[in-house]
């Protein structure tokens, strides 16, 4: 069930989207209508990140979500981070560190235009849930300054030790019970109901096993989706603004109906240049990717005929495939698993066994890194994973490096050398486990 | 053996700097080799409870990288050419065999690079155990409290575990008597420095706290009271520098001619944020009921204020700054940050802007554990120093 969306007299460039992926954009177009009329409406703002983000609990109080992270993703598609980075390093802030702050920061400065064209609301709260990136803890203390308005900071351990323990969930739970559920409801001005939050985390836990189910179908040879690029549009609406709503079970029972009519027909992925031709190299990929040139990175895969089977960036907002699902029965304990589980508050070995489990599980050729400069959750050790990963699987491995939003840090050249290269590489070994057989 | 109490400052610095540049830490290695069973537990920065590690009996040891003595090779091998230097030198330290002695890694909640430091170390030390330390951020007793606290405890019961015996409250009590005495001996060393800096030269104040670093407390608190002891009687030529703050190097540390260069460009370096961990708490932590707990408060309520650490309070973001330029009569902040320093780089902006509204002139400028031309940063202190002298006042 595949839509064309074609546009009149559009240029020959409009990307070609899947009916799913074009649901997802009117959903995301509409959250964005709704953030800018929020102060029209009278409705109150909660920014948040997208690791930790407490939809759930926000939607208690009635507040809209703003992830600045995604802001920052729709600068970049649009071709405007580049402007706002370079803004924001007029201002004094470093060009050694995190591109989305920079965007963000230098996207206020010119005026924190959305991407529908209207003006973003400043936010009522900064729910600062720190989990996985301590660049976060930063990012909310520069936001403070400029907007001044209460930050609540909540703080995941790290599971360092690869386990959770009662101990974390104790503190988390506090956390939530004494300074983020009281805060949120002087802000909004709304009492919480714990029901309301069972109820939404109900819906949660819904949408998020058809999730795991479109992406545990890139198991499928071929693969029906690929798994990051077009993966970044399907993790949307549970990442962003709608887990927890009815919203997000429609979008994803639509998307995997869709998904299991291109299995039946034998089709690989949708790609901005329609369907996907033979499937040649099945590909596990780590780290975010760029934004900036974010078609003309993905084209540099499908041309070749490879798909991305899995990816690590589509569980930075949760691992839902490893069995998490937000529980009503244990909502303030869930909420603190759920941020505790997402990809990148997970150690270094955790993240070696997980993508090793998707090499062998999604029976792919090869790991592909692309490590982003202004990431260092993500980027620190990526080489040594690289290795591990190689070692354990037999499989090989290769290294790109982009950045998330800074046009800056994209060299095609360089990129599609690397690629071209390592689609020979696997070539090579597959040449040599045959011999060998 | 060298007997400090009766040596003069240049003989004790010389001591210091011989254990600075020793990267193959045979202080560390002679103390582990004096004692049978003895056990040593290397730490990164900014801070962790030294306390417990040392009631265990074992010897606490900061690893802060490689400086600028060390041939990095296997270390870039490992990092992105993005990502700060501190990792890859230590990662060299530990492939390279320097630290085969150590028996167990400490890494603290800084920042994601020494965070993911801690997997990695995992995964290519499997025999050493490695330890997450998981500051909190949240700075209510019972919430934030609680939770270092319990995480002290299994700490506590990780170092039990290298150590091979239990660690007891009254052990932890006199490991903390011993740091408070560590923590006041530097602070009256700072405090001397600041009152007469022309007979405390940054460089040796540096080099005598960074010895803390290697040798057992009980050594270095000697070691220290015997400088400012030493300090005192000496007389230096009076200079007319200007008094600076440095801030921003607490985690991968500059080299020494940083330090130098500093000085020599005509600034007296009366306050810095080098090495935190050794007066991290403000005051002395109880030696009265749970210790643990008392360690928290200390945490919590009594300790410094740094990148890494968040600021609940908007209003107090940069107060610890001024109040160090204020209570040490500086005339502005050098701020000498490594580069691609995520905790350092990040809250550079919100102090320069606390700066500015308190009207206190800054610069900055970066730099790696390895850089070598030291010529940029002398000229720009200089001029830093010469416009303070200037247009101070204005």
């Amino acid at each position: 069930m595949s839509t064309i969306i074609t546009h009149p007299k559009a240029a020959p460039a409009e990307a070609i989207k899947d009916a799913a992926m074009a649901k997802q954009k009117e959903m995301m177009n509409r959250h964005y209508d709704r953030l800018a009329d929020a102060p029209k409406n009278g409705e109150k703002v909660a920014a948040t990140f997208v690791p930790g983000n407490l939809n759930e609990l926000l939607m208690c109080f009635g507040f809209a979500n703003n992830l600045p992270e995604v802001n920052a993703i729709q600068s970049g598609l649009r071709r405007q981070s580049g402007g706002y980075v370079m803004e924001a390093e007029k201002q004094g802030h470093s060009e050694d560190v995190c591109t989305y702050v920079k965007s963000d920061i230098g996207m206020m400065a010119k005026g924190n235009i959305g991407p529908n064209g209207r003006k973003l609301p400043d936010p009522d709260v900064l729910l600062l849930s720190y989990t996985g990136c301590f660049t976060f803890m930063k990012w909310f203390e520069l936001l403070r300054e400029q907007y001044k308005c209460e930050t609540i900071m909540f703080h995941t351990p790290y599971m360092a030790d690869g386990k959770i323990t009662p101990d974390m969930i104790k503190y988390m739970v506090k956390q939530l019970k004494e300074n983020v559920i009281p805060t949120l409801e002087r802000v909004s001005g709304v009492k919480f109901d714990i029901d309301l939050l069972r109820e939404h985390l109900a819906k949660s836990a819904k949408a998020e096993d058809d999730l795991v189910w479109v992406l545990e179908s890139a198991k499928h040879k071929p693969s029906p989706i690929d798994a990051y690029f077009g993966g970044i549009y399907y993790i949307g609406p549970i990442f962003g603004a709608f887990r927890g709503t009815d919203d997000a079970i429609e979008y994803y029972k639509f998307l995997r109906a869709e998904i299991e009519e291109r299995i039946a027909a034998g089709k690989g992925p949708v790609t901005p240049d329609g369907d996907m031709g033979k499937e040649r190299y099945r590909l596990v990929v780590e780290g975010p990717p760029n934004y900036t040139n974010f078609r003309q990175f993905w084209k540099m895969f499908y041309e070749e005929g490879a798909v991305v089977v899995a990816s690590s960036y589509t569980k930075v907002g949760g691992t839902y495939d490893f069995g998490f699902r937000h529980d009503p029965a244990r909502p303030l304990e869930s909420l603190a698993e759920y941020c505790l589980n997402v990809y990148t508050n997970r150690n270094l070995p955790m993240r070696v066994d997980m993508l090793e489990k998707y090499m062998n599980d999604y029976e792919a050729d090869g790991l592909l890194i692309n490590s982003i400069k202004s990431c260092n959750s993500f980027s620190a050790g990526q080489l040594l994973i690289m290795r591990e990963v190689e070692k354990r699987t037999g499989k090989p491995a290769a290294f790109v490096e982009t950045d998330l939003v800074d046009p800056r840090y994209f060299s095609a050249a360089n990129v599609k050398n690397r690629l071209e290269s390592y689609f020979q590489m696997i070539e090579q070994k597959r040449a040599g486990s045959r011999s060998v057989a | 053996m060298l007997d400090v109490t009766q040596s003069t400052t240049a003989e004790i610095v010389a001591r210091c700097e011989a254990i600075f540049t020793d990267l193959d830490f045979g202080a560390a290695r002679a103390w582990k080799a004096d004692k049978p069973g003895g056990k040593v537990i290397g730490f990164m920065p900014f801070y962790v409870p030294r306390e417990i590690v040392h009631a265990g009996g074992a010897l606490p040891l900061g690893i802060m990288g490689g400086g600028d003595q060390l041939e990095v090779i296997h270390g870039d091998a490992y990092y992105q050419s993005y990502i700060c230097r501190i990792p890859r030198s230590t990662i060299e330290l530990g492939v390279s065999g320097r630290l085969d002695f150590v028996d167990g890694m400490l890494f603290p909640s800084i920042c994601d690079v020494i965070r993911n430091l801690s997997g990695m170390w995992k995964l290519m030390f499997p025999d050493v155990p490695a330890r997450y330390v998981d500051l909190p951020q949240n700075f209510d007793d019972e919430i934030g409290g609680a939770f270092w606290a319990s995480d002290m405890a299994e700490m506590r019961h990780w170092v039990e575990e290298i150590v091979g015996r239990k660690i007891s409250d009254d052990d932890l009590r006199a490991s903390i008597a011993l740091y408070n005495e560590n923590r006041r001996l530097i602070r009256s060393l700072y405090a001397l420095r600041s009152a007469e800096p022309w007979k405390v030269a940054s460089w040796e104040v540096y080099l005598v706290e960074r010895a803390g670093l290697v040798l057992p407390v009980e050594e270095h608190n000697t070691l220290v009271a015997a400088y400012i002891a030493a300090a005192q009687k000496q007389q230096r030529p009076l200079k007319d520098n200007s008094r600076v703050v440095v801030s921003g190097a607490f985690c991968e540390q500059p080299p020494l001619n940083l330090v130098k260069s500093i000085e020599l460009a005509g600034c007296w370096i009366v306050d810095d944020d080098f090495m935190l961990v050794n007066r991290w708490e403000k005051s002395d932590v109880s030696t009265e009921g749970d210790p643990l707990a008392a360690l928290a408060r200390a945490f919590l309520h009594d300790s410094l204020s740094t990148s890494a650490k968040y600021e609940p309070d908007a209003s107090k973001k940069g107060a610890g700054l001024i109040e160090s330029v204020r209570k040490n009569h500086a005339e502005g902040v050098i701020f000498a940050m490594p580069s691609f320093c995520d905790p350092a780089l990040l809250e550079r902006p919100m102090l320069q802007n606390a700066l500015k509204a308190a009207g206190i002139p800054y610069i900055a400028f970066k730099y790696a554990e390895n850089s070598g031309q030291m010529q940029p940063i002398r000229e720009q202190a200089g001029t830093f120093a010469d416009s303070i002298k200037l247009w101070s006042g204005e």
